[in-house]
């Protein structure tokens, strides 16, 4: 593959407008929550992480690197969906 | 198996979608963090199950240790440290995408990949992960007060960050016109690190609300940027969304300073006007005590409590949650100002109040709460001060004109919770302190709003 596949041009734009979208719908309340959330979702890219570390012919090097990122996308997500839950069960209506 | 692979990452896309727009009422948001760990849940077991992936052992302990470490870590981190946490999960992030990057790049270091597009994918993958992760550090090491929050500048700063910046654009050219120059790579990764560097240690604490909401967004861009190299549409998404929420974030807090990214990036704010403040000498200050305050809120109808950054340093948002507890029993409706940069990153006010158990309906935005302020009986500022300064909206000259300000002067009358006269964070004297309608409560925030709560409780005078 040399060159760019528009395919995922098209799903950068579409998924960057949505995110404009739903971003703007978010209460500033929530705005500290917001982003540990959003850092959470990005911490997906543990995905390319496990594929580095474990696909057949990686070379060390590549098993290292990808371990580290394993780890630190694993950090990130855990503690990331956990204190967003824990920020958001304080946020209680009145007279609770 | 593997044809469920594509499936999975529609699913998890759309989950985090559900997510963010879970996000949008705090009724609805706890559904949106588990639509998100349900997706990344799904997103995780897809990558494992590829056909390309044999080796689990490594992968298994470093999932592992992760969560040993990411646990402890979400469940006692406290709610004051919530803008450290974000910078350092900020720096992860960013460094596990810049490593995958690395990994990548040795994968693709042949001939065969000279000027492809997944060369340069990589690059400016990597030079945002690498730049993203050590700005999140400095910017955690700022906010964890292990450096001075205060702008750092010297002479030759500019002309020092372009050349970092051009050698390492240049560096990068080198390597994806052809990958086979190794050597160039670590140099490279250096000059990125150095560049992210050089970004924050300019930045004062107070711009700490933007500069987070725009790593926050480059830490996405890596993300979807990588999905690029990778051929991977769900990092695609997740970084797009993830960069969009950032970077609208960014733009919130920019406009609430009336100020532009460029110059919150390369202003050096707090430095300049520094020098500006003094002269106010013959200005009389009225001050009181915690009991008149105490006898004033308790006759008051409304009452408008507009926190700052100070209430954070100061713990005191149990003792204001106290004071508002005390009031509202008393009849008097009691109202919080939130102005959108008050703190060290977006939100934070609102977290701690609400952790506080002040409820979230009485959390007011400043559009919102300004028009109220001329018929509220009380405005009782607690450790704000460039959010609450009338010169802002008065003074052409000040070097916070024309910011969005809460307009607590208009209240009937000002209390005003501070230590000292010592001018606020921008160096930037504040003309509320000697308005007439302005009374002074000196001490610290915690001490004197507990103080204030204990009179209106009936418990006798904490504070003489």
């Amino acid at each position: 593959m040399t060159a760019l596949n528009p395919d995922y041009l098209f799903v950068f734009i579409l998924a960057g407008f949505v995110g404009f979208q739903l971003i703007k719908k978010v209460s500033p309340l929530l705005h500290s929550p917001l982003m540990s959330l959003t850092n959470a979702i990005a911490a997906v890219v543990i995905v390319g992480a496990i594929s580095v570390t474990g696909e057949a012919g990686a070379t060390p090097l590549a098993k290292t690197l990808g371990v580290v990122a394993v780890f630190c996308a694993t950090v990130n997500l855990v503690s990331g969906f956990m204190i967003t839950d824990r920020m958001l069960k304080m946020f209680k209506p009145r007279g609770k | 198996m593997n044809a469920l692979v594509p499936f999975a990452a529609i699913a998890a896309s759309t989950l985090f979608i559900l997510s963010l727009m879970w996000m949008s009422h705090p009724s609805t948001a706890r559904r949106g963090v588990r639509a998100g760990e349900l997706g990344m849940l799904i997103a995780i077991v897809g990558a494992l199950v590829h056909h390309e992936v044999v080796d689990y052992n490594l992968i298994v302990i470093a999932m592992i240790a992760g969560a040993a470490v990411g646990i402890p870590m979400a469940l006692l981190m406290p709610m004051t440290a919530i803008p450290q946490r974000t910078a350092i999960s900020h720096a992860f992030g960013a460094l596990a995408v810049g490593l995958i990057g690395a990994a990548e790049y040795y994968k693709h270091a042949h001939a065969e990949f000279a000027g492809s597009f997944v060369i340069w994918a990589l690059m400016f993958e990597m030079a945002l992960g690498f730049l993203t992760c050590t700005a999140s550090l400095i910017a955690f090491a700022k906010l964890q007060e292990l450096l001075g929050s205060r702008p750092v500048s010297f002479s030759g700063q500019r002309f020092l960050n372009g050349a970092v910046a051009l050698a390492a654009v240049t560096v990068a050219i080198l390597i994806a016109l052809d990958p086979t120059r190794t050597v160039l790579f670590p140099v490279f990764v250096g000059l990125a690190l150095v560049f992210g560097i050089l970004l924050v240690v300019p930045i004062g604490g107070a711009d700490m609300p933007t500069v987070i909401a725009l790593l926050n967004s480059y830490a996405g861009l890596a993300a979807s940027a990588m999905g690029f190299a990778l051929g991977n549409k769900l990092l695609i998404v997740a970084g797009a969304l993830d960069g969009a929420s950032g970077f609208i974030l960014a733009v919130i807090m920019c406009k609430a300073m009336n100020r532009s990214f460029a110059n919150v990036m390369f202003g050096g704010f707090g430095a300049v006007a520094a020098g500006v403040a003094g002269g106010k000498d013959d200005r009389v200050v009225r001050s009181a005590s915690a009991e008149e305050a105490a006898m004033q809120l308790e006759n008051a109808g409304t009452v408008v409590i507009v926190p700052g950054y100070g209430m954070a340093v100061a713990q005191a948002q149990h003792k204001v949650s106290e004071l508002y507890q005390a009031l509202t029993k008393k009849g008097v409706e009691v109202k919080f100002a939130i102005h959108p940069v008050a703190g060290r990153m977006p939100g934070h006010m609102n977290v701690l109040l609400a952790e506080a158990n002040v409820p979230y309906e009485q959390l007011v935005e400043l559009d919102d709460i300004n028009p109220d302020l001329p018929q509220a009986d009380v405005a009782m500022i607690i450790g704000a001060n460039d959010t609450v300064n009338p010169s802002a909206r008065d003074d052409p000259n000040s070097a916070i004109a024309g910011m969005p300000i809460i307009e607590a002067d208009r209240a009937k009358s000002v209390f005003v919770i501070k230590r000292s006269m010592n001018a606020g964070f921008a160096g930037i004297d504040n003309p509320i302190y000697y308005n007439s309608n302005t009374q002074m409560l000196f001490g610290d925030a915690k001490d004197m709003v507990g103080a204030i709560a204990k009179e209106l409780t009936g418990g006798g005078s904490g504070l003489h």
